[in-house]
């Protein structure tokens, strides 16, 4: 445990050295000198006890304590106090055992089958078998399930359990099934959750005591966890504090022991604070700019190459992040995620080239319209008035109009063919290439739509030669990059916050908070 | 019947009939709200299959006017129903937030209320002169001032700076009275600041149109003291604008104070009705605008009532 976490830190530290460059002269002082590498080596050995108070934002009244139903931060936080899932996915991306103690693969990678950990119970102490198991895959799988994990469960033929083995057979073979099972909603219930889903019943390192949606949450340790390693405090409360200002004076004051969504304009000064320390974690999070393949102008592929070429990426990253981020390449994934091809060309901001592909295109001049709010992602509006001045540079009738917050994900999003959008990450470039670009996705945001990058996705899937993998998604990403919809300017950086009460960060490039589990990972310094 | 029992009666009565359109224009404004709540629900996870499955669940394929008078009927035995998104009991949940609601309120209602008249009699008194001046700049600038930088301010110096009183006013149901109103020192301050100004200029301006009076005058030939005059023979000639503003702020207090709460994350009915008019939640929507749209017209009537009282002519009738 202790050499595991030491080998951790170091990896860490060494990716925050590497990634100076990105970052403002200033910041990096003050996010480097808030972060003295000692710190960690002196507490490295958790320690027992205290109550910890987070600050969160991304909570509503309006949460549920169903973890089908989650869809933010707080209950994403909420949920992993609270409950387990079979297998989550370590810093490194490598698959940390939780309710299944060992797996396997048939062959073809069809036929997948989870060892239940034996002497699990949930917080009524009943025992957690593999039948919840299975309950708990159905209910999420069920046609009439309304669980934001119905997507991921499509491929999945028939299930079963059978003593402490739950077994899945895949309509497809797919090589990163088990990183399907860390998905956030598919918590393990007591009888799968179908008698009472909001009962907050579960099998995670805390109990809840107190559930107020939107306000305050607050746990106690459950006595019988069977992993030593986590729950470390004895008791732990959420505050919703969802004003970002708030939350930071929060901190500053003592109020809260961690704060999580630090906006980047003032992340440089608050980690200068007085005993507070800055987490910046390099992340799969993405600022984007999507448009429809499939309506015109955006269904001419000069007119998408001028656009990507026209947008100085590096001027966004600055402006608009504060350099607490990193450039894009039109590619939804980058080298956070494994099987990365890192020799991928990055896409230069060239006015010339823009110039001459709006030429080829043969536009008619009229305004291309590109539809914008506050968000889609933190600082949307400056990103696309920045794209618009250096879009006009190169000859391109660029627009903005401003849509309402309110109902743009339901009116805008995935509608209009050209918007400001975001995506959080997923654990494998499969998962997300399935998720919005394959031509069949619901959430194919850009209808994109190749024959090839669709038959290369699933040649990659079942693909168990890791080297062979890695080429075809080398194929599949220059695809995308050359004539797909996606224009990429950016990767956004988590930015999260805390004060020396707080050890045992260790940064997690799948979610913000150390993958929501800051809460049950760390310890009272 | 006595006359004034008579207007009082007819006054209730006209507030429930207003109470009464109000929950249909509340209905029907959450009918035509834009998006649907099945969507807000599952937001970027919804798939066509599980959007028509919630939308089942949630009986939204049933007609708006049978919804309305089962809504209506239910609402009025104190049945508000389930909230869309969450499952819980909207009465209750409602309740509690009412209840922080009402106690930010009143916390800065005993404040400022008797201050908003104390300084309008000083600048009464001193009219004209720096003492006049000076309450009338202050509660001026206050009121100008976007409440969010008020609280904002008075969270960098109170809070950040010199750690006197909490910058989240997050109480709960543990806390000792005391540690609440500890907690709430904050908001309850730029409540003041903000519903100062207005009051006090109502009341100065209120009395300043009675101290033209003949008996006043008469007052003053008498001898008395200005202040004298201005508490005892003014005054009470001025309450009726003056209980109109004081209402008027009070219901503000009540419904209006959603940023204050956003700001030091006070767990009052604004935020808990921006959060699921959000999420398309529109039971908790309406069972929130009933309420609000209740105590408005509770706290006008309160203000015609005394209005009425206090004006001798209605209170004795030839």
């Amino acid at each position: 445990m202790k050499d595991d976490l030491a080998k951790l830190i170091d990896r860490i530290d060494a990716g925050r050295m590497g990634r100076r460059g990105f970052m403002g002269g200033a910041a990096a002082l003050g996010a480097a000198a808030a972060m003295p590498r000692m710190a960690f080596a002196q507490d490295a050995t958790p320690k027992k006890g205290g109550h910890l108070k987070l600050g969160l934002g991304g909570g509503e009244s309006s949460n549920s304590l169903d973890p089908a139903l989650t869809l933010s931060q707080a209950p994403y936080n909420v949920m992993a106090h609270i409950g387990e899932p079979l297998v989550r996915v370590h810093p490194d991306n490598s698959l940390d055992m939780r309710i299944a103690e060992e797996l396997s693969a048939s062959p073809d990678a069809k036929v997948w089958s989870f060892k239940i950990r034996q002497g699990i119970t949930f917080h009524d102490g009943s025992k957690l078998t593999a039948d919840d198991v299975l309950k708990t895959m159905q209910r999420h799988s069920d046609e009439k399930a309304t669980s934001g994990a119905l997507g991921i469960m499509k491929g999945i033929a028939s299930m079963r359990a059978e003593g402490d083995l739950f077994e899945i057979t895949l309509t497809d073979a797919n090589a990163d099934l088990p990183y399907l099972m860390a998905d956030r909603h598919l918590m393990i219930q007591p009888g799968g959750g179908i008698d009472n889903p909001a009962g907050g019943i579960m099998s995670g390192p805390y109990k809840i005591i107190v559930n107020e949606p939107g306000v305050r949450h607050t746990f106690e340790r459950y006595a019988d966890y069977w992993d030593d390693g986590l729950g470390h405090f004895d008791t732990t409360e959420i505050l919703i504090i969802n004003d970002v200002t708030a939350r930071t004076s929060a901190l500053q004051s003592g109020q809260v022991d961690m704060a999580n969504l630090i906006d980047p304009k003032i992340a440089a000064l608050l980690g200068k604070a007085p005993g507070i320390t800055l987490r910046q974690t390099q992340g799969r999070g993405q600022n984007v700019f999507v448009m429809h393949v499939d309506t015109a102008p955006f269904d001419n592929n000069d007119l998408r190459l001028a656009l990507k070429y026209a947008m100085d990426r590096q001027e966004m990253v600055d402006k608009v992040l504060r350099g607490f981020g990193s450039v894009g390449n039109d590619i939804p994934v980058n080298a956070a995620y494994p099987l990365f091809d890192d020799s991928i060309p990055q896409r230069e901001f060239d006015l010339e080239k823009a110039a001459e592909h709006y030429k080829a295109s043969g536009h008619d001049g009229s305004p291309i319209i590109l539809r914008v709010a506050d968000t889609a992602f933190p600082g949307a509006v400056d990103a696309a008035s920045l794209f618009q001045q250096t879009a006009q540079k190169a000859g391109i009738p660029l627009e903005l109009k401003r849509e309402p917050n309110d109902g743009y994900w339901s009116e805008v999003w995935n509608k209009q063919p050209f918007c400001a959008s975001y995506w959080g990450g997923r654990p494998t470039q499969d998962q997300m290439y399935a998720t919005a670009y394959i031509s069949s996705a619901e959430w194919n945001d850009t209808k994109f739509n190749n024959a090839r990058f669709d038959e290369l996705l699933m040649q990659a899937r079942a693909e168990l030669d890791q080297d062979k993998r890695k080429a075809q998604y080398r194929e599949m990403a220059d695809i995308v990059r050359d004539e797909g919809g996606l224009l990429l300017p950016m990767f956004n950086d988590f930015l999260d916050a805390h004060n020396a009460k707080v050890a045992g960060w260790v940064a997690n490039p799948n979610g913000d908070m150390m993958n929501d589990q800051a809460a049950i990972k760390c310890w009272m310094a | 019947m006595h006359p004034v029992a008579k207007l009082v009666a007819q006054r209730l009565a006209l507030g429930m009939l207003l109470l009464l359109a109000a929950s249909a224009l509340i209905f029907v404004g959450t009918q035509i709200l834009p998006g649907d709540v099945a969507q807000s629900i599952l937001g970027q996870s919804a798939t066509p299959q599980s959007l028509a499955n919630l939308r089942a669940e949630l009986g939204l394929d049933e007609p708006a006017v049978s919804r309305y008078f089962s809504w209506l009927f239910n609402a009025m035995q104190g049945d508000l129903g389930l909230a869309l998104s969450n499952g819980q009991d909207i009465a209750s949940s409602m309740g509690k937030r009412l209840g922080n609601t009402l106690f930010l309120a009143i916390c800065a209602a005993v404040i400022a209320v008797p201050l908003a008249i104390l300084l309008g009699l000083i600048a009464v008194r001193y009219q004209g002169r720096w003492p006049d001046r000076v309450i009338s700049t202050v509660t001026l600038a206050t009121v100008s001032v976007p409440e969010f930088l008020l609280g904002y301010i008075a969270m960098f110096f109170l809070s950040v700076q010199f750690r006197v009183f909490p910058s989240l006013a997050a109480i709960n149901d543990g806390m000792s009275f005391g540690e609440k109103l500890n907690s709430i020192a904050l908001p309850v301050l730029v409540l003041v600041l903000v519903v100062l100004g207005h009051m006090m200029r109502m009341t100065r301006a209120a009395i300043l149109n009675v101290m033209q009076s003949a008996y006043v005058e008469t007052a003053e030939l008498k001898g008395l003291r200005k202040f004298t005059i201005i508490a005892r023979h003014a005054l009470p000639n001025a309450i009726a604008p003056v209980v109109n503003v004081v209402m008027l702020n009070l219901a503000y207090l009540v419904v209006g104070v959603v940023v204050v709460e956003v700001v030091f994350v006070y767990p009052g009915m604004g935020q808990y009705l921006v959060d699921h008019v959000a999420k398309r939640d529109v039971p908790v929507v309406q069972a929130c605008g009933l309420v609000f749209a209740a105590v408005y017209i509770g706290l006008n009537l309160v203000a015609d009532v005394v209005s009425i009282l206090a004006n001798p002519r209605l209170r004795h009738p030839k």
